[in-house]
């Protein structure tokens, strides 16, 4: 129990980076950020500032030792504005104090003065100007202009999704220590150590080996802490190195949801063609993905959707083409789906409308497209151990499809104010970082002389469970009971070259490398009992803690087998890696096999509309999810009912929204409108697909942290329906999110 | 006697010379290093600062649940305050084992403010049905579990421990029981006669001369979103624990409701129950628990917004409002009082003391709409009261 994290969380005692103490002298630092989304920087004059009490440094551009330049995957954001000014909210200069309000009052202090441009927005108008994060990529299958004219139905249109603010909890935080020789610790809420790690250095100017970063634990992340982590930890690492003292940075609430970049907002383009009988022909789709004023890893983001612009469905022929745009607002960046949910969205209104044109339940025309074994998706892999219609035909099943529908038909019939509506929503979701070389993933596991285990990895505990599972692999592995087991904190001096724990892939990797080094140990430490106890070491085996040989017990426990190996000088350490096998893309052609696997799954939404004030329930969702075979269904339930959760935030209630001078009006929680607990479904129920190991993953698994926020899309048709009830003939909306005044300017106008 | 502000800290009584205003949220992790108390937006919002305060009220201590984030430290004096760290045991307290049983925590950043709140319920509530049990965690934000997880929690808690605690009469065979089960700390027995000997020996010292420019702060919801580090840097004057600010009292003719009466307050007055039957529930949609146990009937007035929920259901009450300057005061209709937007016919030093509300021999029909994003814990889109 104890050496469970949720036994702490429970008590409070769990530790977060604004948490931590016992750092001397410790200053604060806090960020000046640009007032304008477009401009020149004309005079930036800190000289008051630094005369306030408590100030310490008020640090700019000009500081910079190093390179002034953050950008991990295109070399195109400053850590700190020089001479332009490309979004509200942009780090301009960093006050550092003896308490965070004193280096707030010294921001105020700062005279700046800057002159405002036109800001560019609008992502369409972005690409109209060329103003592009980098070339349109275009995935294809088949011949999408030959399939037209053989198509029975065509439905084209447009679909707008917007952004979404993550809102871990945990605001942004980093605290950068200096050592002797010039080191600098740095303890960051980061999703990516390595990558915070690489990006001090540049800033710097100090080789990586100068910089250790270290994660203990996020208070939630979600994807906003994969990239946009950084430049707080570099910011603190910057003002330590100047001011030699251990600097905290951790970003208000407020701040957070100014300076910080959510979820890309897309505006798309789509035309489907369907011959007679419902199944899909063609299909055509342009993203206009929102990026904001940096790369950040958009361009990853907008392949994701590439890749999953057919969500769960077998499309012959398909042409999926994205513009990542430049815009002046903050650089949007990784969140939960990482682009996929804004392609399936664009897939299921294409679905919906063809549905109605040709008076069949939306339902009826998913399940006939589903993808099959072998089918050829658009990037070129071939679908291996397809469950997309074991799940669709389980849900339908499961929670009596046809007895859901007579429910609505008969409430819709009873009630003229009050209209119900229900919607299937399938999802296939590809595993694996689509950039191949980031599947690797490192562990360390040192045994120590009492029987003790210390197991570090690659993998940052943000509430997914990842820590559980490792050490679940890890006991399984050295067949001791995981009480003896302490998954530590990630620590680039201990796992090296991590890549992001993201991509839904963190156990999957780090997992492996773990269970790849508890191996090794076993396999040694299977030599020394051989030697004591005079048997083959391939008859022997370790379990409950204790050496067991063909089955039987041979006396020797766990402790006495470490301690005869460490008298025999056999090493009790070992390092591992792993790369996930088989996998391969090729960014010429756009075809390969990006994924290891894929995840199925299909939900069921019903929801409610109160016609008079306008007012949604999504009543309840229920869901059959592949999870194979699931390492901790307490966890995988919760990874799934929180995802479905946020996805139906997102299309629902959470909006931001922008001023025409591009600033953030939804910048607090009593704005920006997250799900609280009478706004979640009330039903939510997640069935495990029975009997379904997954060869591909660690001990039969799948990952779980992002395909069913994908459920949550399906809130969205739920409440189109129940729109459809109350109006037959009207023109429905397809911009997410449909808000409470959404729906009754629509029910109004 | 050390001068400062003088309260018990979970099991210790503590003094604090700390400005007044300081956030009670500061003053916990700063200070006491209570970290389990987490700042997760600072405008009372979230939930992940919730605390318990207890006082003394007709010989037992009344806890109620607060966003410690808008809480003037200077408002503790001679109350009993409860952080999770306050709650733990050797082990997990039953609200804590439902959580870990049902998988209903994540990230864990929110986890103590949950059990916070759940743990306020179970001190609290009369009759611990499960979906008072939701409401009352309606102000704690969790964005990782979807809440499925917690409602699971809340059922299995209930099931375990709401026979045992209901099963005692009166509030100290509650109070035995909750010890008894490891809700509460056994020391939780013996805080009455603290808080009691605490006020004793240091009776609240007598409202020094305030000057002109302190700051006027009821339950300080609003204020400290607004203003709150500025507050801890200036002159406050508190009213929440004034005479002549409180309670709730029938005259022939109407009910007079004091302006530092609490939402929480509203809603469970009999006298507001008897003479306007439908308002408790309508009071539901204010807020959240940790805000109504706090924001004022006199806050949400002086606050001249037409969002404000309170001021909308007086309005159609046709309420009077008494103002109070030193020893004058006046009295007038709450619709003359409001001028605008953010404006009002109130005099320099002038404070609100009471609203008046008229109450028909042949009672008051009330309804009350609010339409806003979510159903619960926001702000009104459009909200409208009528009263006949």
């Amino acid at each position: 129990m104890k050496q469970n994290d949720i036994f702490f969380h429970g008590r409070g005692e769990t530790l977060y980076a604004d948490d931590l103490g016992g750092f001397a002298g410790l200053l604060h630092a806090a960020v000046l950020p640009s007032p304008v989304a477009r401009g020149r920087l004309l005079r930036l004059d800190v000289s008051a500032a630094l005369r306030l009490p408590g100030v310490a440094a008020v640090l700019t551009a000009a500081d910079i030792p190093g390179e002034n330049q953050i950008g991990g995957i295109l070399p195109d954001e400053p850590l700190l504005a020089d001479g332009e000014l490309h979004f509200a909210g942009q780090p301009v200069a960093l006050a550092v104090a003896a308490t965070p309000r004193q280096a707030r009052q010294a921001l105020a202090a700062v005279r700046l003065e800057v002159e405002e441009l036109p800001p560019l927005l609008d992502a369409r108008q972005a690409a109209a100007q060329g103003s592009l994060i980098a070339p349109p990529r275009t995935f294809a299958l088949g011949d999408v202009e030959a399939s037209w004219p053989l198509c029975a139905h065509v439905v084209s249109g447009r679909v707008e999704t917007g952004g979404q603010e993550h809102l871990y909890l945990e605001t942004q935080a980093a605290v950068a220590v200096p050592g002797e020789k010039d080191t600098l610790r740095v303890i960051s809420a980061t999703q990516s150590p390595s990558g915070v790690q690489r990006i001090i250095a540049r800033v710097l100017g100090v080789p990586m080996s100068q910089v250790a970063v270290e994660v203990y634990r996020l208070g939630g992340a979600f994807g906003g802490k994969e990239d946009q982590a950084t430049a707080w930890a570099a910011l603190a690492a910057l003002a330590a190195r100047a001011l030699r003292r251990p600097v905290k940075l951790a970003l208000e609430r407020r701040e957070d949801m100014r300076l910080t970049g959510k979820r890309h907002p897309y505006s798309s383009d789509f035309r489907l063609g369907l011959d007679a009988e419902g199944r899909i022909l063609a299909y055509e789709v342009t993203f206009f993905q929102n990026a904001g004023a940096a790369a950040d890893l958009s361009t990853a983001i907008l392949e994701r959707t590439l890749f999953h612009a057919g969500n769960s469905y077998r499309i012959p022929n398909v042409r999926a083409t994205g513009y990542s745009c430049r815009t002046n607002l903050p650089p949007f960046t990784a969140f939960r789906g990482f682009g996929a949910p804004q392609a399936m969205f664009v897939l299921e209104a294409a679905l919906f409308q063809a549905a109605e044109k040709m008076g069949l339940e939306p339902g009826e025309l998913q399940r006939r497209n589903l993808l099959h074994e072998g089918d050829e998706l658009p990037y070129g892999q071939k679908l291996a151990n397809s469950r997309a219609a074991r799940c669709f035909d389980q849900a339908v099943s499961a929670f009596d499809l046809e007895a859901a529908r007579e429910r609505v038909r008969a409430y819709n019939a009873a009630n003229a104010l009050s209209k119900k509506g229900l919607a299937l929503l399938p999802v296939c979701f590809g595993i694996s970082f689509t950039s191949t070389h980031l599947n690797q993933a490192g562990a360390l596991v040192h045994v120590y002389t009492d029987g003790s285990v210390s197991v570090s990895t690659g993998a940052v505990e943000m509430g997914q469970g990842v820590n559980g599972k490792i050490l679940l692999a890890a006991a399984r592995t050295l067949g001791i009971a995981s009480r003896r087991l302490r998954i530590e904190s990630t620590c680039t001096r201990r796992v090296a070259n991590t890549s992001p724990t993201a991509a839904s892939t963190g156990a999957d990797l780090n997992g492996r490398a773990a269970e790849l080094a508890c191996r090794e140990i076993r396999s040694r430490l299977l030599q020394v009992a051989a030697a004591r106890l005079g048997a083959p070491a391939g008859e022997l085996e370790i379990r409950s803690d204790a050496v067991l040989r063909a089955g039987q017990k041979t006396g020797l426990g766990w402790e006495e087998l470490v301690q005869a190996a460490y008298l025999a000088r056999v090493s009790l350490s070992a390092q591992a890696h792993y790369a996930t096998p088989g996998i391969h893309f090729d960014r010429a052609s756009e075809k390969g096999e990006p994924f290891a696997y894929h995840v199925f799954g299909t939900a069921l939404v019903e929801a409610t509309i109160d016609g008079l004030r306008g007012v949604a329930d999504v009543d309840s969702v229920r869901a059959v999810h592949d999870a194979g075979a699931s390492l901790s269904p307490l966890v995988d339930r919760g990874q799934a009912e929180g995802g479905i959760v946020q996805g139906i935030g997102w299309v629902t209630l959470e909006e931001l929204i922008y001023s025409g001078q591009g600033r953030l009006l939804t910048d607090t929680l009593s704005t920006y409108k997250v799900p609280d607990i009478r706004t979640a479904p009330a039903t939510i129920e997640v069935r495990f697909l029975k009997d379904a190991p997954n060869p591909a993953a660690l001990l039969g698994s799948k990952a779980v942290g992002e395909p069913p926020f994908m459920y949550g899309i399906g809130a969205y048709f739920a409440l189109l329906a129940a729109l459809r009830a109350f109006r037959p003939e009207k023109p429905l909306p397809f911009s997410a999110p449909l808000t409470n005044e959404k729906i009754l300017a629509w029910l109004a106008e | 006697m050390a001068a400062g502000i003088a309260f018990l800290l979970n099991g210790r009584e503590t003094r604090t010379s700390l400005p007044p205003g300081t956030a009670l949220v500061d003053f916990l992790r700063d200070e006491q290093r209570l970290t389990g108390t987490r700042v997760g937006c600072r405008e009372g919002d979230c939930g992940a600062c919730t605390v318990l305060l207890g006082r003394l009220q007709d010989g037992r201590v009344r806890y109620r649940a607060v966003a410690s984030c808008l809480f003037p430290l200077g408002d503790v004096a001679g109350g009993h305050v409860v952080t999770i760290e306050g709650l733990n045991n050797d082990g997990l307290t039953p609200v804590q084992q439902a959580f870990v049983s049902e998988g209903a925590s994540q990230c864990g950043f929110c986890t103590p403010g949950l059990v916070v709140s759940l743990t306020g319920f179970l001190l609290e509530d009369a009759a611990l049905e499960p979906d008072d049990a939701v409401s009352a965690v309606e102000g704690n934000i969790c964005r990782c579990t979807g809440y499925a997880a917690i409602r699971r929690a809340i059922e299995r808690l209930l099931r375990e421990v709401r026979p045992a605690i209901l099963a005692g009469a009166g509030p100290e065979a509650r109070l035995a029981a909750l010890a008894f089960l490891g809700v509460v700390p056994a020391f939780f027995t013996g805080i009455a006669e603290r808080l009691g000997t605490l006020s004793a020996g240091a009776p609240p010292p007598a409202p020094k001369r305030e000057s002109a420019g302190a700051v006027v702060v009821a339950g300080g919801t609003d204020l400290y979103v607004q203003r709150g580090p500025e507050l801890a840097e200036r002159e406050l004057r508190l009213l929440s624990q004034r005479d002549g600010f409180a309670g709730i009292w029938p005259a022939p003719d109407r009910l007079f409701i004091g302006a530092a009466a609490t939402v929480a307050d509203l809603m469970e007055s009999p006298l507001v129950a008897a003479a306007f039957p439908p308002l408790p529930g309508f009071l539901r949609l204010v807020s959240s628990t940790q805000v109504r146990n706090r924001a004022t009937v006199g806050g949400n007035i002086v606050n001249a917004s037409p969002i404000g929920d309170l001021s909308v259901i007086l309005l159609a009450l046709d309420a009077s409002i008494g103002l109070r300057r030193g020893a004058r005061s006046r009295e007038l209709k709450l619709r003359e009082f409001f001028l605008g937007y953010k404006k009002l016919n109130l005099k320099p030093g002038e404070v609100v003391a009471w609203l008046g509300v008229p109450v028909a021999r042949q009672g008051v029909r009330l309804h009350f709409e609010k339409v806003a994003r979510r159903r619960r814990q926001d702000i009104a889109s459009v909200n409208a009261a009528i009263g006949l």
